[in-house]
């Protein structure tokens, strides 16, 4: 029973740290309609410089250190696709590659850091909890605080003017313009918004693992879209949003819990992306092939057809 | 109100598929005037339109509203002046935001950081019960799941809900089904009619043409080749308009859609 707690809470930790990743996406990818690709090393950016904030000794003040960092790369980014005529998808592209050598400048060239003597925000919470019946309990509580931060912040932008233009940023883009806003800007200001909640993921994820490595972000937003998108099947469209913005975390938890789970049964570690990367194929092209099955059956119906027309004929 | 000063603009300039779609097209429209607009596919009368709007440079001349230049700006700058209709409903509303959201951005009331209060909700029921299409009701519902005629009333209120100085309509009942289509034209008459707005309206439908608004355009290769308006346009027909076509293109109209109706 204790063994399926700790599972559990495992799963609970990690999907909280990365479901403010999952957050980031729902931003860009289901408001906004924007693929970013630059996830992976924005979430690295955010690790590196939370990390190096708190081995200098200023674990609050990483945060939002790591948040700023994460909003200048995702201006780089909007602004390489809304002002310098890079397609979308590859700004994203070039803005991770490039932030591979901006992670390792921060670092100072070196690709790992331990914080096992760090104050971090989870040793501080550590420290407060002692003594109070939530003792031991400060992984959960600061990344649930965080999460939830996130969620209010979130829920109330999006009901915002601005909020509102960028989610018709991602819908029509046309009408944007006839409502005298520029997409060019609620385009920034999404992917600013977005990045800056992937950094703030790696930068907690970071902390609370008490190591940085220059691959801490790799596959990130294959994790985060897959979580995305088994939220999504949670609760769909139609539904209001702060039950959406839930949903994110929620599938951001499913799937760390399954992963956890998978690796009790002996999968291997390594099989984390494949996992990811089978997830969001199946969630993406399910709804293709949904689409396509009455015309599957039409035609595997007509060949039947003939066929027993056939026997009948012999 | 909106003054053209001989405007030209050539698409893909330098390459066999050059097109001048505007070309040297010089037109003065007066406060309140109701102008239709007619020609065969091609004419260049959405290229106009566009021209107006700000969706491309100009290669050459002005667009004045109301005395200011208004050639260098950016289409989301001129947008608050300037109303527009499309064929497609689609264009007009974003369909993942529901009825609300899609006024509450088309109003633009408030800064960044406003949303929507009581008051503007109650304003925003008001205006939809005038549409007389049960949209009031269905306010949280989202703009996807309107039928064509209603996402095209719904647009109308949105492009006229502040004022515009110009209304452009681009064949904004063509894809409507011809009651929806009828109901449609006629809220933008009210609309027009209440507001006193200053209007164009393209259309392929000779007959509306001369029924709707105080003045006809008949546009040919980016020129405008007849104006009409006032006595000699209240005798006109639809096979006077033909016949005019022939008369000062050269060649005769030969477009189905223009001749029914």
């Amino acid at each position: 029973m204790d063994k399926i707690l700790t599972l559990g809470q495992t799963a609970l930790e990690l999907g909280l740290v990365n479901s403010l990743t999952v957050l980031a996406l729902f931003l860009s990818y289901s408001m906004l309609n924007v693929c970013d690709l630059s996830t992976d090393g924005c979430f690295t950016l955010g690790s590196a410089v939370g990390a190096i904030v708190a081995i200098a000794g200023h674990p609050w003040l990483s945060l939002p250190a790591a948040m700023l960092a994460g909003a200048l790369s995702g201006f780089v980014t909007a602004t390489l696709q809304t002002r310098m005529g890079v397609q979308s998808l590859l700004a994203g592209i070039v803005v991770n590659t490039g932030l591979y050598s901006v992670n390792m400048a921060i670092t100072g060239n070196k690709p790992t850091l331990t914080m096992n003597k760090t104050p971090t925000v989870f040793v501080f919470a550590k420290d407060l909890l002692k003594g109070t019946p939530l003792q031991g309990q400060q992984t959960l509580l600061v990344l649930l605080i965080a999460v939830a931060l996130a969620i209010v912040f979130l829920r109330l932008f999006l009901r915002t003017k601005l909020g509102l233009a960028i989610r018709a940023t991602g819908s029509n883009a046309d009408m944007v313009r006839s409502s005298s806003i520029d997409p060019t800007f609620t385009t920034t200001v999404g992917l600013c918004l977005s990045n800056m909640l992937t950094a703030l993921s790696g930068c907690l994820m970071a902390q609370q693992q008490k190591s940085y490595d220059i691959n801490k972000g790799s596959g990130m937003l294959t994790v985060a879209l897959a979580s995305l998108l088994i939220g999504g099947v949670i609760f769909n469209k139609d539904k209001r949003m702060t039950l959406r913005l839930i949903g994110t975390v929620i599938g951001a938890f499913l799937f760390r819990l399954v992963y956890t789970l998978a690796l009790r049964f002996n999968m291997p570690a390594f099989m984390l992306k494949a996992v990811s990367s089978v997830i969001v194929i199946i969630a993406l092209s399910g709804s293709y092939f949904k689409d396509q099955i009455p015309f599957l059956m039409k035609r595997l119906g007509l060949r039947g057809k003939g066929g027993t027309s056939n026997a009948q004929a012999q | 109100m909106l003054r053209l000063n001989d405007i030209s603009k050539t698409f893909y300039p330098g390459t066999v598929n050059a097109s001048l779609a505007l070309d040297g097209l010089t037109l003065h429209i007066k406060k309140g005037d109701f102008v239709s607009i007619i020609g065969a596919n091609g004419a260049g009368k959405s290229t106009l339109f566009n021209a107006i709007c700000g969706s491309f440079y100009l290669d050459r001349g002005q667009v004045l509203l109301d005395g200011r230049d208004i050639t260098m700006l950016p289409e989301h700058r001129r947008a608050h002046q300037i109303g527009r209709l499309f064929q497609d409903p689609m264009r007009g509303t974003a369909p993942d935001m529901s009825i609300e959201e899609n006024l509450a951005l088309a109003a633009g009331l408030g800064g960044w950081l406003s949303h929507v209060s009581a008051h503007d909700r109650k304003a925003f029921r008001d205006r939809l019960a005038l549409l007389d299409m049960g949209l009031e009701d269905r306010m949280s519902q989202p703009v996807g799941l309107l039928s064509g005629g209603q996402r095209q009333a719904l647009t109308l209120l949105m492009a006229t809900y502040q004022t515009p100085k110009l209304l452009l309509l681009d064949e904004h009942t063509a894809a409507l089904d011809p009651g929806t289509a009828e109901k449609v034209l006629n809220l933008t008459k009210d609309i027009v009619e209440k507001n006193d707005l200053t209007c164009l309206m393209i259309t392929h439908n000779m007959q509306s043409a001369l029924d709707l608004g105080n003045r006809t355009l008949m546009m040919d290769r980016g020129k405008v080749i007849y104006d009409v308006s006032g006595e000699e346009r209240a005798k006109l027909t639809v096979s006077d308009l033909t016949e005019k076509f022939h008369e000062r293109s050269g060649r005769a109209l030969n477009n189905d859609r223009m001749l029914l109706g």
